[in-house]
């Protein structure tokens, strides 16, 4: 497959009065990612070995939470950069993402769905 | 659609406004996806009818299900690491990997759905059912759309026509997509893994 040529267009070239590209400064490699990857696959073998696992009740729950919260860590933290990335896209991230869980954590609570 | 080659713009705080607004969306998005996650939750185990989670669903198909949605994460970060390389061979064979990823799993649902509909279960057959098939509805819904923008950039860049900065677009569509994974692990864990209680008013 050949490599297409991309066309520049001379007005968007960067200009001195621009400023500077908010790029992520720091950007893993791609055998980081594939190592991050293989991570995110054992935690999900895990997920399911606990699902079939003779753990029940609150134990349960904890420990495949506990999984979820870590691979979400990673993706957002890894693949979508947020680690290395500008903090105040990760502060506007966070108050959608606590927030949302805030709000519907209250909601479930309101319900009294974990009441037995 | 606006010019792809407008000048880049960007907010007072020096952030490019394209990214931002695309955190602000992925943030709104969150609620979205909470809403729904909730409401399967505080329905489940309410349903006076069957099929039940119990009756209908398969954690090793879901599983491979997921995997496969993990390895399109993959691959779309390893398109977005050749764009910057500038390696644009290579981040187009990520991005058709990456929408073929995808598209397995939006075949996985559609015959996981087909398969409960055979079983009796439907949108209106039962809570369940209903929060189920809205939730993971919506879901596949945002998938289907993650592969038609991978293929408009594959298509855009065999045009030449992506911006002098390709790994900008392929970084945004990125996101969105990792977004959508993000979601089907919650999703995965809290509707498929975490065992549901018995049926409203058995004993």
């Amino acid at each position: 497959m050949s490599s297409t040529e991309h066309r520049t267009d001379p007005d968007t070239a960067a200009r001195p009065t621009d400023p500077p590209e908010q790029h992520v400064a720091y950007h893993p490699s791609a055998r980081e990612y594939i190592r991050v990857g293989l991570l995110l696959v054992a935690l999900t073998c895990i997920e399911v070995m606990l699902s079939y696992s003779s753990l029940s009740g609150t134990k349960l729950v904890v420990a495949l939470f506990a999984c979820t919260i870590i691979k979400f860590v990673l993706v957002v933290g890894y693949f979508m950069h947020l680690k290395f990335d500008n903090g105040r896209f990760s502060r506007v991230f966070a108050l959608g993402a606590i927030g949302a869980f805030t709000l519907y954590a209250v909601v479930l609570l309101m319900f009294r769905v974990w009441s037995g | 659609m606006s010019d792809i080659h407008a000048p880049i713009e960007y907010t007072s705080t020096g952030l490019r406004s394209t990214k931002l607004a695309m955190w602000l969306f992925l943030a709104s998005e969150c609620l979205l996806f909470g809403g729904l996650i909730t409401a399967y939750v505080l329905y489940r185990g309410q349903s006076t009818t069957g099929p039940y989670p119990q009756d209908v669903f398969d954690i090793g198909y879901t599983s491979v299900s997921s995997f496969v949605l993990l390895a399109s994460s993959l691959t779309m970060v390893l398109s977005h690491n050749a764009a910057l390389a500038r390696d644009y061979a290579r981040m187009r064979l990520w991005l058709l990997g990456t929408a073929m990823l995808g598209l397995c799993f939006v075949g996985g649902q559609v015959f996981e759905f087909t398969s409960f509909v055979r079983e009796g279960l439907t949108l209106h057959t039962n809570l369940f059912g209903s929060t189920f098939f809205v939730l993971t509805g919506f879901h596949g819904v945002h998938v289907t759309v993650g592969v038609l923008m991978l293929l408009i950039l594959v298509a855009f860049s065999f045009r030449g026509s992506l911006s002098d900065d390709p790994a900008f677009p392929v970084e945004m569509v990125g996101l969105y997509w990792h977004f959508v994974d993000i979601v089907w692990i919650v999703i995965f864990t809290v509707v498929y893994l975490i065992p549901a209680p018995p049926p409203h008013g058995a004993v």
